[in-house]
């Protein structure tokens, strides 16, 4: 608990409908942080993270954000149209990165495909191009949402070795998992 | 939202490629605008005088429909593939960015149906002398149609079958521009028809696009 905060809840809310999913949600992550969200399905993981990035209206409570932030949804925001290649380059130029493509592809393991359009990728494969956009630009907090999803052994590792890498520098994440987490948590919060 | 032209430049190169590669490329258009004017003579008999006379209104009908037709996937297609998400929090005006999408989707849909202009309307019997005002009124209409057209996709982006609601939504917004364009193919450069058109397009150019930038921060919630 050294690392300064880079994100504060208190006591935030959310209303689904008619329903409240959960309230009086208080979250302080710090650097150097892995925080997973656990909880079934339907009690308000991906609406906290949604929250957590600015996406979603915070129904009560307050919300502190003091970095800014990497986000990867259920969807990878790909287009059908799109290659690895020029996904990466697309919002590296978006996110005034000058980062070396080729190298992010090296490191996704994405040489290979790395010219075919996304429509004919695998689930994996487009989950490690969606992956990849958080190392075109470095920004401290990684918001994740079920990151392990179609990734092969290989991938679940690869990925695990980027979270390590990232918090170890100084970064934080933030995870809603179901299932087995193949990292180290430094923290679990029931949803 | 930072001063920085690529966000906005990399979302109209983005949007130009997707609608090439969605099938809505140069032909779609071209065939539908065409197709719709062909039909005019069959349904109406080859009262050639009758032709001149209603031609340019039933391309505005045409351009009108093309124009629904191409915007009902702009927006749902974000929002579905997750595209949407990022852009909201890349920091930029979300209101550009659609702004930006919407006039790649002009460049390829609309602005085509422009340069077709003079064959169909050669076609149809209008007279030459009308065809350059009514070039610059569908140029002028079509960003106009495209535009309340976005403000539509974008309210209904969350809809499974958007289609129709989107023409319930921007219709009423067409009727201006309609209004003045056909005056403007009908009196030429000089009329009053012309400013107005280009009134009624800036007006949509400063009202549409912050609708679109609201309209999305609502359907991606």
């Amino acid at each position: 608990m050294s690392g300064a905060v880079l994100i504060k809840t208190q006591s935030v809310g959310a209303v689904r409908g008619e329903r409240v999913l959960f309230k009086a949600l208080s979250l302080e992550v710090r650097s150097g942080e892995t925080v997973l969200l656990r909880g079934a399905n339907g009690s308000g993981k991906t609406t906290f993270l949604r929250q957590l990035a600015g996406l979603s209206e915070v129904a009560s409570g307050a919300m502190t954000r003091v970095a800014a932030h990497h986000w990867l949804g259920h969807t990878n925001g790909l287009k059908a149209h799109e290659t690895p290649r020029t996904h990466l380059k697309h919002w590296a130029r978006v996110w005034g990165s000058n980062v070396e493509i080729d190298g992010v592809l090296e490191r996704m393991q994405l040489k290979r495909p790395a010219d075919v359009p996304c429509q004919m990728l695998s689930a994996g494969q487009k989950r490690r191009t969606a992956l990849g956009r958080l190392l075109l630009v470095e920004r401290p907090l990684w918001l994740l949402d079920e990151p392990f999803n179609a990734l092969d052994t290989a991938g679940r590792d690869l990925l695990a070795g980027m979270i390590e890498t990232h918090c170890a520098g100084g970064g934080a994440v933030i995870a809603a998992l179901h299932g087995d987490a193949p990292l180290a948590a430094s923290r679990e919060v029931a949803l | 939202m930072k001063a920085s032209p690529a966000p906005l430049s990399s979302a109209f190169r983005q949007a130009l490629s997707e609608a090439w590669a969605g099938g809505s490329g140069l032909l779609l258009p071209l065939g539908f605008f065409a197709g719709t004017a062909m039909l005019i003579p069959f349904s109406l008999g080859s009262d050639a005088e009758l032709l001149a006379r209603i031609g340019p209104g039933v391309l505005w009908l045409a351009l009108a429909l093309a124009s629904m037709v191409t915007l009902e996937r702009v927006f749902q297609a974000d929002l579905q593939d997750g595209a949407l998400d990022l852009w909201i929090q890349s920091g930029d005006s979300i209101s550009l960015i659609a702004a930006s999408k919407t006039f790649a989707h002009w460049l390829i849909s609309g602005l085509p149906l422009v340069i077709l202009t003079p064959a169909i309307g050669y076609m149809l019997g209008v007279p030459m002398s009308e065809m350059l005002p009514a070039m610059l009124g569908y140029a002028m209409g079509g960003i106009t149609f495209f535009l309340w057209g976005g403000v539509a996709a974008a309210l209904a982006a969350s809809v499974a079958r958007a289609g129709l609601l989107i023409a319930v939504i921007a219709l009423p917004f067409y009727v201006p521009a309609i209004i003045f364009g056909v005056r403007v193919a009908e009196e030429g450069l000089n009329g009053v028809g012309l400013p107005f058109l280009g009134a009624s397009m800036l007006f949509a150019l400063g009202v549409a696009p912050p609708a679109m930038g609201a309209a999305l921060r609502l359907a991606a919630e």
